[in-house]
């Protein structure tokens, strides 16, 4: 195959390319000629009058086609607002969260001042308010935050990875599938075996969804397919749920199982928080190593590529991560819902839409969610204690359903 | 200023002697998906300062070979880019070298045209993204200058037409600043000035001493804006070279069954399709 001589082809003509150098102005790129710097008269140059021209100029680029080499300041500082907005809404998110857990760890039926529960948290006050704050509320308000982001981020990476609003752990079914290793734990007594044991099931149910959910979706699936997939998900573990309650040997066993489904953070300890740090904490730190390539899949799959980022590693990243996070969280708490659809839905407009930069702030906005809905419940005093999952979904399934409504274009 | 010479300057500058090797080489390439051969025994390659038209009838494989390029597709065949087989490069290296414009106009969050552009500079920066240093920003400024985007900086991706959407993708393909650009039909689904538009843009990519590999149906804005063609059907080249020798009448006829209408207008081609014509052998 020959190279083609400059000669041959017409739009050597001289008249296009001062026309089009003063368009281009890539002045910083390895492929500047010094020469094209003169080009940065206006686009309404003679060269216009050339033959061959037409595709060169513009009427909209006159005023805009100044000196190309003065950087932009309006450019820069709105890249730094976008950063400082971010970096804003991450440092309010997390002065909300720091005062909502002060709060909630005063409430209860001893009341305590921000002091005492200050003190109790650093054990200088008197043994009884140490006793309260650390060995009662404490858990509940650490469980919230563990929770809360773990199900917030895990939303926002998976919305990202799907590219896909509506993807959610809970919606998706692996929540549920996450409840269904954790119960198959709890009725063939695995937890006597080994204290790792409810985790490392629910963990398991967790990620066998999360890889089956991907497969069934993988390219791109519509909102449609997604959340089939996930009906089918979720009904395919509660009907094993529903089997292993079906079998159960002992009524109690069948209550505690029940009663764990629904979800709740009251009367845990700090040995159940210690269980699931870990792998909340790890969950999330590869979640969070996924937000460049995240932001990236605006583009496509194939741009994204293109760009070097190594899809089959995104994917597992944010695979595991929500796995791991979930799963671990689920093992403790059991299933609680829409916390992941609601909360990056909220966000995602502060954080100008980029998936990258929604986790974080999904994840703060996620444990203070859960910590507001955990004290709304103790508030609220009803005869018999609200269960966390079930205040989740009366406040979420109708967001969802007006999700629904919304993009219901879509979904025809 | 006359484009020849600043053409020939930057090749000389850039591109060495003769011996030196080509921004892109490809031999042999062959695709195979489930079974079926969609790409054979292909050859290619782009010079610096070159526009390289991929042409052909639907499913001829002008998608599979730029895709499979990119290395977006499992192949064979020998890919080099200067001279360096491109499957040993990692791929922020390739990134940084190559840019891909795809088909598919998807753009799934409503990110500003700015941030969509920024995304561009991502094989430049650390693994993190790290905040955009200042010539991240001068390359994303000039490429939204450069496709005339600049004035659409603030709008979100989704609420663009179709052209000023193609145009801001193109911008976010420029921004990458790599030698080698490959776009998949950048000019499908605009209107003629917003093609003249875009193909003059590549042009002027190349004009500075880049390459680029586009692929295209329109048979006169190939001849106008491409330097060499290759005429692709069922997977296989039918002609390669100069335009005047792959647009002749006999190879449309064989290969899109059509007759056309040509002329010539300032010294270039232009072809209109005008009629089927399957010839005188069945196809």
């Amino acid at each position: 195959m020959t190279t083609v001589s400059r000669g041959d082809t017409p739009e050597s003509e001289p008249a296009t390319e001062p026309g089009y150098g003063a368009r281009a102005g890539l002045g910083n790129g390895p492929y500047t000629d010094a020469s094209t710097g003169a080009g940065s008269e206006p686009g309404t140059g003679p060269s216009r009058a050339g033959p061959g021209s037409a595709p060169g100029g513009g009427p909209g680029i006159g005023p805009e086609t100044g000196p190309p080499t003065r950087p932009d300041a309006a450019q820069s500082a709105a890249a730094a607002a976008g950063w400082l907005g971010a970096l804003g809404l991450v440092g309010l998110l997390t002065l909300g969260l720091l005062g909502l857990s002060l709060l909630s760890l005063g409430f209860g039926a001893a009341p305590l001042t921000w002091a005492e529960v200050l003190a109790g948290l650093l054990g200088v006050g008197p043994e009884e308010h140490r006793l309260i704050v650390q060995q009662i509320r404490l858990p509940r308000v650490l469980l919230a935050w563990l929770l809360g982001a773990a199900l917030g981020m895990s939303g926002a990476a998976l919305q990202g990875l799907l590219r896909n609003p509506l993807a959610e752990p809970g919606l998706l079914g692996i929540s549920a599938s996450a409840g269904l290793g954790a119960v198959l734990a709890l009725y063939f007594g695995l937890t006597a075996v080994s204290l790792w044991a409810l985790p490392a099931t629910a963990m398991a149910g967790a990620l066998l969804a999360t890889l089956l959910l991907y497969a069934l979706t993988r390219g791109g699936a519509s909102n449609l397919t997604l959340i089939l997939a996930g009906v089918a998900l979720s009904s395919l573990a509660g009907a094993l749920t529903s089997l292993a309650l079906n079998l159960a040997p002992s009524p109690a066993s069948v209550q505690d199982i029940v009663l764990w489904l629904l979800g709740s953070i009251a009367d845990r300890s700090l040995a159940d928080v210690r269980l699931v740090l870990p792998f909340v904490a790890a969950g999330l730190a590869l979640l969070l190593a996924a937000a460049p390539a995240l932001t990236l899949l605006t583009l496509g799959e194939a741009e994204a590529t293109s760009l070097g980022v190594h899809l089959p590693r995104l994917r597992g990243l944010v695979i595991a991560g929500s796995a791991l996070s979930v799963g671990a969280c689920v093992s403790v708490t059991g299933t609680i819902g829409f916390v992941g659809l609601v909360v990056p839905h909220l966000l995602r407009g502060l954080v100008g839409h980029r998936p990258g930069r929604l986790l974080l702030p999904s994840a703060l906005g996620g444990a203070l969610l859960v910590l507001a809905a955990d004290l709304a419940i103790r508030l609220l005093d009803t005869p018999q204690p609200l269960m966390l999952g079930v205040v989740t979904a009366l406040v979420g399934a109708p967001f969802f359903l007006a999700l629904v409504l919304r993009s219901r274009r879509a979904l025809a | 200023m006359s484009a020849k010479s600043v053409h020939s300057a930057s090749v000389s500058a850039q591109a060495g002697g003769p011996e030196s090797p080509k921004l892109l080489s490809v031999a042999g390439l062959s695709v195979q998906l489930g079974g079926r051969t969609l790409v054979e025994a292909v050859d290619l390659d782009v010079a610096r300062g070159e526009i390289v038209g991929l042409i052909g009838p639907n499913g001829a494989g002008k998608s599979t070979i730029v895709k499979a390029i990119a290395q977006l597709l499992p192949h064979r065949g020998d890919i080099r880019l200067d001279g360096a087989p491109v499957g040993r490069l990692g791929a922020r290296a390739r990134a940084r070298r190559l840019a891909y414009l795809s088909q598919d106009d998807q753009v799934q969050w409503p990110i500003t045209v700015a941030e969509l552009v920024a995304l561009g500079r991502y094989p430049h920066r650390s693994g993190w993204g790290g905040t955009p240093g200042a010539g991240d920003r001068a390359a994303v400024e000039a490429a939204m200058r450069a496709a005339d985007v600049w004035d659409l900086r603030r709008r979100r991706a989704d609420q663009l037409s179709g052209g000023e959407r193609a145009r801001a993708r193109l911008a976010r393909v420029l921004a990458v600043q790599a030698p080698l650009v490959l776009a998949d039909e950048p000019v499908a689904a605009l209107d003629p000035r917003h093609q003249l538009e875009v193909m003059a843009l590549l042009r002027g990519h190349c004009a500075d001493g880049g390459g680029a590999i586009v692929v295209l149906h329109d048979l006169t804005l190939a001849s106008r804006f491409c330097h060499r063609l290759l005429l692709l059907d069922r997977g296989r080249a039918v002609a390669a070279g100069p335009v005047e020798q792959v647009l002749t009448p006999a190879h449309l006829r064989a290969v899109y069954g059509i007759a056309v209408v040509s002329g010539r207008h300032r010294g270039q081609t232009y072809i209109v399709p005008w009629e089927r014509d399957d010839g005188p052998h069945e196809r």
